[in-house]
């Protein structure tokens, strides 16, 4: 435990000023490649402009980044989440296409989520299996199941309420970018105003120690992995009510990649304890925001990965431990 | 409800394969290696065949190779093994067929390609290969939209996955007619990765940085997917998709075909799932008289607009 309080070493940067300031440089190159980006006007009583665009687009992965945080603080990792959001969104496309009332399909996209979560989190927690293992089994078995309920196919549906959560508005923001919103606040509530927090980063610096200090190990974990499974169950949502319709085969695929990314880019360490919700948000518009710009600079489409990698390179130097050394000591020198 | 298709299915499949075991002996046995299920159209393919094999009383094993060609040569040999008298396969890449190609030929049963083709130095080791000309597709959209617009169009384009055969294609055809007409220009192209999902994002940002989709005449997406994510972008940024911009697109799915009747999307162009019945026209009139097929059978590929396109919604909702 004492390693995760006396954790702010001097000389380094401050908290969170290299993911702020890569997202306000990317904003800016955002700005150069195409001027009107920062311009918003109102259509149909919601704003609209590139800048909506990245927290719009950005919001799914946002969504995921927060329970992927928590996992990775616990030391885990969850490779299923983009089977996951495909799982829940064929199962509410199916639902609402059969004709079931929104609450009902919602529900049991959510329950599906948690059904989810509850598998991973007893292969790791109880059964002690590998998280990375572990996780990849409903990665690979997800995907499949979510196309048993699509038959292959797209299933599209006419709702104006489930489509709401897609292409919706609330207090003129996009729907999806609301919902983000409400999900960090109550993430961030349940493990900061709670022991919660400090149990999750107790488990992730020292599982052992930590139950023989009586934290309950297993039920955290296990929580943990089903709060997982939710967010990318409401993430599927979101995206299958954009499109109003659930694509088996691409829904959320590789996005558990941009998940995880998002939550180093925001400082969280693989290795587990400390972590941070806001950064690992802000991690996700990084991505999010380099997409945009990418499309909106008009380059070839062979670029856009390599420009992605470079700027996640750059976002990762600023806050390498031995570069944060090495700074200090030029610094001395000087 | 799904589940219960599901059932009824494999209840189907159980029925199918011990119904063809006991007319082995009457009916001609043709063995098919499917890629798998990656897309919707994949699905129909396979639905389709197995439509058409009954049509003509053939009796259609279908093995599912997941993407996986190691599979695909299993499932091969497996039919070798079984003696069936023909064998389809759906390839799911390009090089590495000849030994198990070899094997097939010893065995003197011919072999048909469907969709793809393969790469190998002796073409006698397969029948014929029924595929599309994706290029054409491609040469055949802008056309249509060369002869809609008089030959002036500032059209933006959805282009599949970076590197995909069918993205290099269909590009390489479109833009054989934007060389031919000094009127067209691609203003933006980027890839949608053949998805809804994308098609939208990009689409979103294609009608921003194009002064608000003002400088934009028409829409060119290399499958129809990403044409229905783009007609959604262009309705929520307060325009009409199909007028205030036109709606370009391949492989005529369903979904696209309501689009079209809506008015909101202007053209597909058919890419048929209907591989498996050329393949057995040509495959029954060799098994007939020996006559050999040419070596590529190319399919259609038709232009259809909105005036057909609730009737074609009606008859295609059920393949797919």
């Amino acid at each position: 435990m004492s390693s995760v309080i006396q954790a702010s070493a001097p000389r380094t940067l401050p908290k969170g000023l290299p993911q702020v300031a890569a997202l306000l440089i990317v904003f800016l190159v955002n700005w150069l490649v195409f001027r009107d980006f920062f311009a918003l006007r109102l259509q149909d009583g919601r704003l609209f402009g590139s800048l909506i665009d990245v927290l719009n687009r950005g919001a799914p992965v946002a969504i995921l980044a927060l329970g992927m945080t928590l996992v990775i603080a616990t030391r885990g990792i969850d490779l299923s989440v983009g089977a996951v959001m495909a799982i829940a969104g064929a199962t509410a496309a199916a639902l609402t296409a059969e004709g079931y009332p929104l609450p009902v399909a919602l529900a049991a996209a959510a329950g599906v989520g948690l059904a989810c979560g509850l598998w991973n989190g007893i292969l790791v927690a109880v059964l002690e299996i590998q998280p990375f293992v572990a996780t990849l089994i409903l990665m690979v078995a997800g995907r499949g199941f979510a196309q048993l309920i699509t038959e292959g196919q797209i299933i599209t549906f006419v709702s104006d309420g489930f489509a709401a959560i897609g292409s919706g508005s609330f207090l003129m923001l996009p729907m999806a970018v609301m919902i983000a919103l409400v999900m960090l606040l109550i993430t961030h509530l349940v493990v900061r105003y709670t022991a919660l927090g400090l149990f999750i980063e107790a488990i992730g610096a020292n599982v052992r120690s930590s139950a023989y200090a009586g934290v309950g190990t297993k039920a955290v974990t296990i929580a943990v992995y089903m709060w997982c499974s939710l967010c990318a169950a409401i993430a599927g949502l979101i995206v299958t009510a954009d499109i109003r319709g659930a694509d088996a085969n691409n829904a959320g695929l590789w996005l558990e990649l941009d998940a995880i990314l998002a939550v180093v880019v925001g400082g969280t360490s693989l290795f587990g304890g400390r972590f941070s919700l806001v950064l690992a948000v802000i991690g996700a518009l990084i991505i999010q925001a380099m997409n945009t710009g990418i499309l909106l600079s008009g380059y070839p489409p062979e670029y856009n990965l390599i420009v992605k990698a470079i700027v996640v390179l750059a976002v990762l130097l600023a806050q390498s431990p031995v570069l944060t050394a090495v700074r200090a000591v030029l610094r001395r020198k000087a | 409800m799904k589940a219960r298709h599901l059932l009824t299915t494999i209840g189907m499949a159980a029925l199918m394969l011990s119904s063809g075991a006991a007319y082995a002996q009457s009916k001609m046995t043709v063995g098919f290696s499917q890629v798998g299920s990656e897309s919707g159209w994949r699905a129909a393919e396979t639905k389709v065949s197995k439509i058409e094999a009954e049509k003509r009383g053939i009796d259609l094993k279908i093995s599912d190779a997941q993407q996986k060609q190691e599979n695909q040569i299993r499932a091969v040999r497996s039919f070798i093994a079984q003696g069936v008298d023909a064998i389809f396969i759906a390839p799911v890449v390009s090089t590495g067929w000849d030994s198990v190609l070899k094997e097939a030929k010893d065995a003197k049963i011919p072999v048909v390609l469907l969709d793809r083709s393969i790469e190998t130095k002796d073409d006698s080791l397969y029948l014929t290969a029924v595929t599309s000309d994706t290029v054409y597709e491609g040469k055949v959209a802008g056309e249509w939209l060369a002869k809609e617009t008089g030959g002036k169009c500032n059209v933006v384009e959805l282009q599949g996955t970076v590197g995909s055969s069918p993205a290099i294609n269909r590009k390489k055809g479109f833009d054989q007619v934007v060389a031919a007409n000094p009127g067209m220009k691609i203003i933006r192209t980027q890839s949608g990765d053949f998805t809804r999902t994308k098609g939208k994002e990009v689409m979103e940002s294609f009608i921003k940085a194009e002064g608000g989709g003002k400088n934009i005449c028409a829409v060119y997406a290399h499958n129809d997917d990403m044409a229905i994510g783009a007609i959604q972008a262009i309705k929520e940024a307060g325009l009409k998709p199909g007028k205030d911009i036109k709606v370009v697109s391949i492989d005529a799915v369903p979904d696209i075909f309501k689009a079209m009747a809506d008015g909101e999307a202007n053209v597909t162009v058919e890419l048929t799932p209907n591989m498996a019945g050329p393949a057995f026209d040509a495959l029954l009139a060799f098994k007939k008289d020996g006559k050999q097929p040419p070596k590529w059978i190319q399919t259609e590929s038709k232009v259809y607009t909105p005036e057909t396109a609730q009737a074609e919604y009606e008859k295609r909702k059920d393949l797919y």
